[in-house]
């Protein structure tokens, strides 16, 4: 499951000034895979993957060092009255989230998203969004 | 054996008439054999959806009260066409909206009036006896035009190039996003379904041929705007009746920085007349064959990455210099399927009856290249055509009237016959005064050796002449010696800020 972490750089007791992360791994002895970081002076963004069975451990240990922790479990969107089954989307998306069944329907697997968005720019018809 | 459009059509009317869609075709002659797929077979229904720039209609709004004849007509903001009749106009898919934030376009005006919704009409207008009235703005329904016919000039590509991309940065082009370093494959086209790829001699695909066109029934008009069969990429000019189409089959579309395009759906009705026809339509994915352009490389003549079959492209994923890239489609197999389907129950249905060409198109037809003039400028793009001229016979006096009427410093002098002579200057006029007044005439003062350019002449060459020769302009002159332009240092300029005439 795939994991969207927030958290504060501002002051010096913040948990952006700690390494949560590899905390995490130690306590836990979960093995996490960073997907995706955007850190800056004040604040950071990270995204996880981490096994099913183990995310609400990882959860409840990152929020008790005042990350915020919110599970991505529909990350990309397709609006099905847009979507022609086109299949722009698919090879543009590092992540294969994108396939297409027997019957040439698009199906999508969002929960291998990473949140790049090439998909959303790629895709001629508008059909795809991203989770707020 | 063979079998009449006739037969066919009287099965048709009765119901007895057995219609199966282009992917069906293969299996049926695997098993029947080609004598025995004619023999079981009247119609193979084909189809394709996908994204067709080269679409568009014209529309008859009706005449208002008091009427206008309506020069420039805006339909929610997208400029329409409006250099035919007083209230009609095109609409092309591709024109953007000049106002809106978003890439809106032509085709989504068309979507939105095959949808049921309203469109804003906005049209202006000088004013005529006839058509006193200089603009109107109003809202219309698809059902308030008196006409809505879609003409497309350029649909159903028999096949289409695959795209990848061997530079360095992303591009976004016409064939949708292309990664980096050939990080994926792009193609478009509906394979074994394809319309032209199941009559690929254009036996019974041709003018007049009914056909599915978004949702309603249309028309072929002939072959469509670089029409290449002979090259293996024929089109069509397709006609229909917007009021009969659905937006399932006619969606607009924006192509990440390239701009709007629409998506129609084409299929096209083949009688199963002969063998012949069996064999075209039991065409397979496999053996339709295309190549893989580099698009990393911006020029008309793009370098081919790769050869590959349709079946490769749909697999998922090819091979391109011993690495798998991945593909994928731009349009959609499966509403080219739902295109086949409906067609197949109209036919079933006894809704639409086949017919042959009322004119054949060319199999062998290959697009050429534009003819390009030379890249270098030539005199007739800057040149000055309004010349002052004066005959040899006139007095100075004229002369020097009109180089300052006209506030020229040039004047070209030509013979009874209208053909150059001689050029005389404000300096040579100036310098005829002082001399008494002896010298009467132009004749008397102007310079016969001419130093002349041609319309043809690139400028480069004729600003030579200039500064070699230390003078400031040059008579331009045809082939039969007659003055059609003079070229002045002035009009240099205009080579400068894009003012040269295209």
């Amino acid at each position: 499951m795939k994991l969207r972490l927030a958290f504060s750089r501002k002051g010096k007791t913040d948990p952006g000034r700690e390494p949560v992360i590899a905390r995490v791994v130690k306590e836990t002895g979960v093995l996490i895979n960073v997907e995706k970081a955007n850190i800056d002076s004040m604040a950071g963004e990270v995204l996880i993957d981490v096994p099913d069975r183990d995310a609400d451990l990882v959860r409840r240990c990152l929020e008790e060092m005042g990350v915020t922790v919110r599970a991505m479990e529909n990350a990309v969107i397709r609006d099905e009255e847009e979507c022609v089954d086109c299949g722009a989307c698919i090879s543009v998306c590092p992540q294969e989230v994108f396939s297409f069944d027997a019957e040439w329907r698009l199906c999508v697997s969002a929960e291998r998203c990473v949140l790049c968005g090439k998909c959303i720019q790629a895709c001629p018809h508008g059909a795809l969004s991203q989770q707020g | 054996m063979e079998k009449s459009l006739d037969l066919i059509n009287a099965r048709i009317r009765d119901g007895s008439a057995r219609v199966v869609t282009a992917e069906e075709m293969p299996g049926i002659v695997d098993e029947l054999g080609e004598e025995g797929a004619l023999a079981e077979v009247d119609v193979v229904t084909t189809g394709t959806f996908g994204a067709m720039c080269s679409t568009g209609a014209f529309f008859n709004f009706g005449h208002a009260d008091p009427p206008i004849r309506m020069e420039r007509v805006w339909l929610n903001d997208v400029e329409a066409y409006a250099g035919i009749a007083a209230v009609d106009a095109y609409l092309g898919a591709t024109q953007e909206a000049e106002s809106k934030d978003d890439l809106y376009g032509g085709a989504h005006v068309l979507e939105e009036l095959v949808a049921g919704g309203t469109v804003e009409l906005r049209a202006t207008s000088h004013g005529t006896d006839c058509y006193p009235r200089r603009s109107i703005t109003t809202e219309l329904l698809l059902d308030d035009m008196n006409q809505a016919v879609m003409v497309n000039p350029r649909n159903a590509f028999q096949c289409y190039n695959a795209a990848s991309n061997a530079a360095d940065r992303t591009l976004n082009t016409y064939m949708g996003t292309l990664l980096p370093r050939c990080g994926n494959v792009s193609y478009s086209g509906a394979g074994t379904l394809s319309p032209l790829a199941n009559d690929p001699g254009f036996r019974v695909i041709g003018s007049g041929v009914p056909i599915f066109l978004a949702g309603g029934e249309g028309m072929i008009v002939g072959e469509g705007t670089q029409h290449s069969a002979g090259g293996g990429f024929g089109n069509l000019m397709v006609s229909g009746d917007m009021k009969q189409m659905r937006q399932e089959f006619l969606r607009a579309a924006v192509m990440n920085g390239y701009g709007v395009t629409m998506y129609v759906g084409v299929g096209i009705p083949i009688p199963v007349l002969d063998t012949g026809i069996v064999r075209s339509t039991a065409v397979r994915d496999e053996d339709i064959l295309t190549d893989i352009i580099d698009f990393g490389t911006p020029r008309r003549d793009r370098p081919s990455l790769a050869k590959v079959s349709y079946a490769d492209l749909k697999s998922g994923s090819v091979e391109i210099g011993g690495e798998t890239v991945r593909t994928s489609s731009l349009s959609s197999y499966r509403r080219a399927r739902a295109v086949a389907q409906e067609l197949k129950g109209w036919i079933e249905a006894g809704k639409m009856e086949l017919a042959l060409p009322t004119r054949r198109i060319d199999p062998a037809k290959r697009v050429r290249a534009m003819r390009e003039t030379a890249v270098t400028p030539r005199v007739r793009d800057i040149m000055n055509r309004q010349v002052i001229n004066i005959t040899e016979d006139e007095e100075v006096r004229v002369a020097a009237k009109r180089l300052l009427k006209d506030e020229m410093n040039h004047l070209p002098v030509l013979d009874r016959n209208g053909a150059l002579v001689g050029i005389i200057t404000t300096y040579d006029v100036s310098k005829a005064v002082v001399t008494d007044g002896r010298l009467r005439q132009v004749k008397d003062i102007m310079t016969r050796n001419v130093i002349k350019t041609t319309p043809d002449e690139p400028v480069d060459v004729a600003a030579q002449k200039l500064e070699q020769n230390n003078i400031s302009a040059l008579p331009v002159v045809d082939a039969a010696n007659r003055v059609v332009g003079i070229l002045s240092a002035i009009d240099l300029g205009k080579l400068f800020g894009g003012r040269r005439r295209r």
